[in-house]
C-alpha cells in the first residue's frame, strides 16, 4: 500500500531544523540526502542538551548535591522515554555510545557461553558494525560464522536450514543501510527461537524510520544510534529482554557497574546499569529525549508515510534517467528510504563532486557494507537517504543533478 | 567554477585511457593498496634495474586498479612521470605531488618537475579526494621500497 501524498506539513518541520537553511558550495541551498548516515537536528534537541549544561550540570548517579540529582532524573528519564519508544521496559534499554557499541557489549559479553562448533548466524546485508564484531567472536570461540545470503534485489534469503540445534545466536539488520530492504526480522526470530539461539536485531536504520515494537518483533537484543533518530552523537541504546541481559557478564566495567569492590575482587549491578560505566551522557540523553518527543509529535506512522512518498519518488525519477540502475528492490514495499544505485560510466565519488558542487549531499562508496556490494556485484554505490524533512522537490533536483553529471562527464 | 579546475580534460583524458595499465612480468615486488571509504583499489608491480651509475632505475610499472576517475588517472600519470627514472629522483617526484596535495589549493606546482600532474592540483581543494589521487602513488612507494630491501629485480 502506497501513500500518496505525505501526512507531514515539511515546510514547517523544516523550520526547526536551523541546518537546514544554510547555504553549501557556490552559495547552493543544502540538499542533505545522507540521513541514513546521520540525521540533522532540531531546534529543540539542542536546547535539550544546551540547558542541560545551563542548569543541571552535575554528575548524574554520583553525589546528593541538587545538580547531581537533576542530573540523575533527566537521565533516567530519558532512559524510560527511549524504552518506552521501542515497547520495552526502562530496566531493558542500556546506554552505550552508539548501535556499533551496542553490538560489540553483546558480542563480547557472549564469548564465555560460545563455543568451538557453535555457530553465529548473520547475513550478507550487514553493515560492518553487525558483521565484524561477530567475525571477531567466531575467532576468539572457535565457532562457526554462517550467513544468509542477498538475493540479487538486495533482499535477504531467508533460509531456515541455515538455523540449526548449533546457532547460538542470530544477528541481522531489521532494514538494510544500502538496499533500504525491511528483513522478516519476526519470522527469522521465530525460526531462531525454536532453535534455541538468541536474536539481535541491528535497528539502527529501523528504529528512526519506523514504529518499532520490540515485544511484538520478539528479538532478544536491538541495537540503535540515537544520531540516526534526530538525537546527539554519542549516545546509543541496547534494547535486551531483562532475562537475557541479566544473563550476561560485563562488557566495559569500572565506577558506576560495580556492587560492591574489593581489592581481591567485584561484584556488578544488575541490568542495565551492570553495563554502563564512566559519568553518564546525561546532556546527550537529554537531547535523545527531545528528539524522541519530536518523533512523538509527528508520529512515527506519518514519519513512515512520509519517506515512503519519497521513496516512490525517488524510484520514480531514478529509473527514468538513462543510464541509472537502481541497486535494491524497484518498489517502496518492505523497504525504506535508502536508495542505491549506480550511474553507467560514472564513479559514484565523481559523481558526488558533481552533486556536491550544487549542494546536494550524498552518501558514496560501499557504505560500510561492502559484502554487500561485492553480492550485487558492485565495487561501490551512490546512496541517497530521505527523512522526515526532505521534500518531493529535492528528489526531483538528484535526478537533475544526475544528469548534469552525465552531461558534465559526457556518458 | 571549482568543478572544471578539478575535473580538466587532462585528467578525464588520463581516466579514459590510463597509460601502462595491465599487470606485467617480470617484476620485483607487487602491493595491493585499497582506500577503505570507498573500496577503490590498486594491484601495483614495480620492476627495477641498475642504471650506469648503479643506482637502481624504475624499469616498469605495471597495474590493475578499480576506481574514480581521480584515483585512475593520478596513476596513469604517475606512471608516465616515474618510468625510466632513477629511484631516488622518483621519489622525489612523489614527494613533490605529496606536497601538492597537502597544499589545499594554495600551491604554485613546478610543471618541469610535475608535468601533467599539476592537473590535479584542484583535487587538493578537497580533503576527501586527496586519498584518491594518492592511493597509486601511495602503492608505488610502497612497493619501490619493498623492492629496494629484497635487492631490486631478480
Amino acid at each position: 500500500m502506497s501513500a500518496v501524498t505525505s501526512p507531514l506539513d515539511v515546510e514547517t518541520i523544516r523550520k526547526d531544523f536551523p541546518l537546514l537553511s544554510r547555504t553549501v558550495r557556490n552559495d547552493k541551498p543544502l540538499v542533505y540526502l545522507d540521513s541514513g548516515a546521520t540525521s540533522q537536528k532540531p531546534t529543540a534537541v539542542l536546547d535539550a542538551e544546551r540547558e542541560f549544561y545551563e542548569r543541571h550540570n552535575g554528575a548524574a548517579h554520583r553525589g546528593s548535591h541538587l545538580l547531581s540529582e537533576e542530573g540523575t532524573e533527566i537521565y533516567e528519564g530519558a532512559r524510560a522515554k527511549v524504552a518506552a519508544f521501542i515497547g520495552a521496559d526502562e530496566n531493558e534499554l542500556v546506554w552505550t555510545k552508539a548501535a556499533t557499541e551496542s553490538v560489540n557489549l553483546v558480542a563480547y559479553a557472549l564469548t564465555g557461553s560460545v563455543k568451538a562448533g557453535d555457530e553465529i548466524l548473520i547475513s550478507e546485508l550487514e553493515h560492518h558494525a553487525n558483521l565484524v564484531p561477530w567475525q571477531q567472536l567466531a575467532q576468539r570461540t572457535g565457532a562457526t560464522l554462517k550467513w544468509f545470503k542477498a538475493t540479487p534485489e538486495g533482499r535477504l534469503d531467508f533460509d531456515p536450514s541455515l538455523i540449526t540445534e548449533r546457532t547460538k545466536i542470530v544477528a541481522v539488520t531489521g532494514q538494510s543501510n544500502v538496499t533500504g530492504v525491511i528483513t522478516p526480522l519476526a519470522e527469522i526470530t521465530r525460526a531462531a527461537h525454536e532453535a534455541g539461539a538468541l536474536v539481535l536485531a541491528d535497528g539502527a536504520q529501523l528504529v528512526p524510520h519506523h514504529k518499532v515494537d520490540v515485544k511484538a518483533l520478539d528479538v532478544d537484543f536491538m541495537v540503535f544510534s540515537g544520531h540516526k533518530m534526530l538525537g546527539p552523537l554519542g549516545l546509543g541504546a541496547l534494547y535486551g529482554k531483562y532475562d537475557k541481559l541479566d544473563a550476561l557478564p560485563p562488557f566495559l566495567s569500572g565506577g558506576d557497574m560495580i556492587e560492591i569492590v574489593r581489592m581481591e575482587g567485584s561484584t556488578f549491578q544488575a541490568p542495565p546499569m551492570r553495563f554502563e560505566t564512566g559519568v553518564p551522557p546525561a546532556p546527550q540523553a537529554a537531547g535523545l529525549a527531545a528528539a524522541i518527543d519530536y518523533l512523538d509529535g509527528l508520529g512515527m506512522d506519518n514519519v513512515a508515510a512520509h519517506e515512503e512518498v519519497l521513496t516512490a519518488r525517488a524510484l520514480e525519477v531514478l529509473t527514468g534517467i538513462k543510464g541509472v540502475r537502481i541497486l535494491g528492490p524497484g518498489t517502496t514495499e518492505n523497504r525504506g528510504a535508502a536508495v542505491a544505485f549506480e550511474v553507467d560510466g560514472i564513479h559514484p565519488h565523481d559523481l558526488s563532486q558533481v552533486l556536491d558542487d550544487q549542494g546536494i549531499a550524498i552518501r558514496v562508496g560501499h557504505h560500510c557494507a561492502w559484502p554487500l556490494h561485492r553480492a550485487l556485484g558492485v565495487q561501490a554505490s551512490n546512496r541517497a537517504t530521505f527523512y522526515l524533512y526532505n521534500t518531493l522537490e529535492e528528489v526531483d533536483v538528484l535526478g537533475e543533478g544526475i544528469r548534469y553529471a552525465q552531461k558534465f562527464f559526457k556518458v | 567554477m571549482q568543478l572544471e579546475s578539478m575535473y580538466q580534460e587532462i585528467i578525464l583524458d588520463h581516466y579514459r585511457n590510463p597509460h601502462h595499465k595491465g599487470l606485467r612480468d617480470p617484476f620485483a615486488a607487487e602491493v595491493h593498496h585499497v582506500n577503505p571509504t570507498c573500496g577503490d583499489e590498486v594491484t601495483l608491480r614495480v620492476a627495477l634495474k641498475e642504471g650506469a651509475d648503479g643506482e637502481q632505475v624504475v624499469e616498469d610499472i605495471s597495474y590493475d586498479s578499480l576506481g574514480c576517475s581521480i584515483s585512475q588517472a593520478s596513476t596513469s600519470v604517475m606512471t608516465d612521470l616515474v618510468i625510466g627514472k632513477p629511484v631516488g629522483e622518483a621519489m622525489k617526484v612523489g614527494d613533490a605531488f605529496l606536497e601538492l596535495m597537502q597544499s589545499k589549493g594554495e600551491a604554485e606546482p613546478d610543471e618541469d618537475v610535475l608535468e601533467d600532474a599539476v592537473a590535479f592540483a584542484g583535487v587538493s581543494k578537497y580533503p576527501a579526494r586527496i586519498k584518491c589521487a594518492l592511493l597509486g602513488w601511495m602503492a608505488w612507494k610502497d612497493a619501490t621500497t619493498q623492492a629496494l630491501a629484497e635487492g631490486g629485480t631478480e
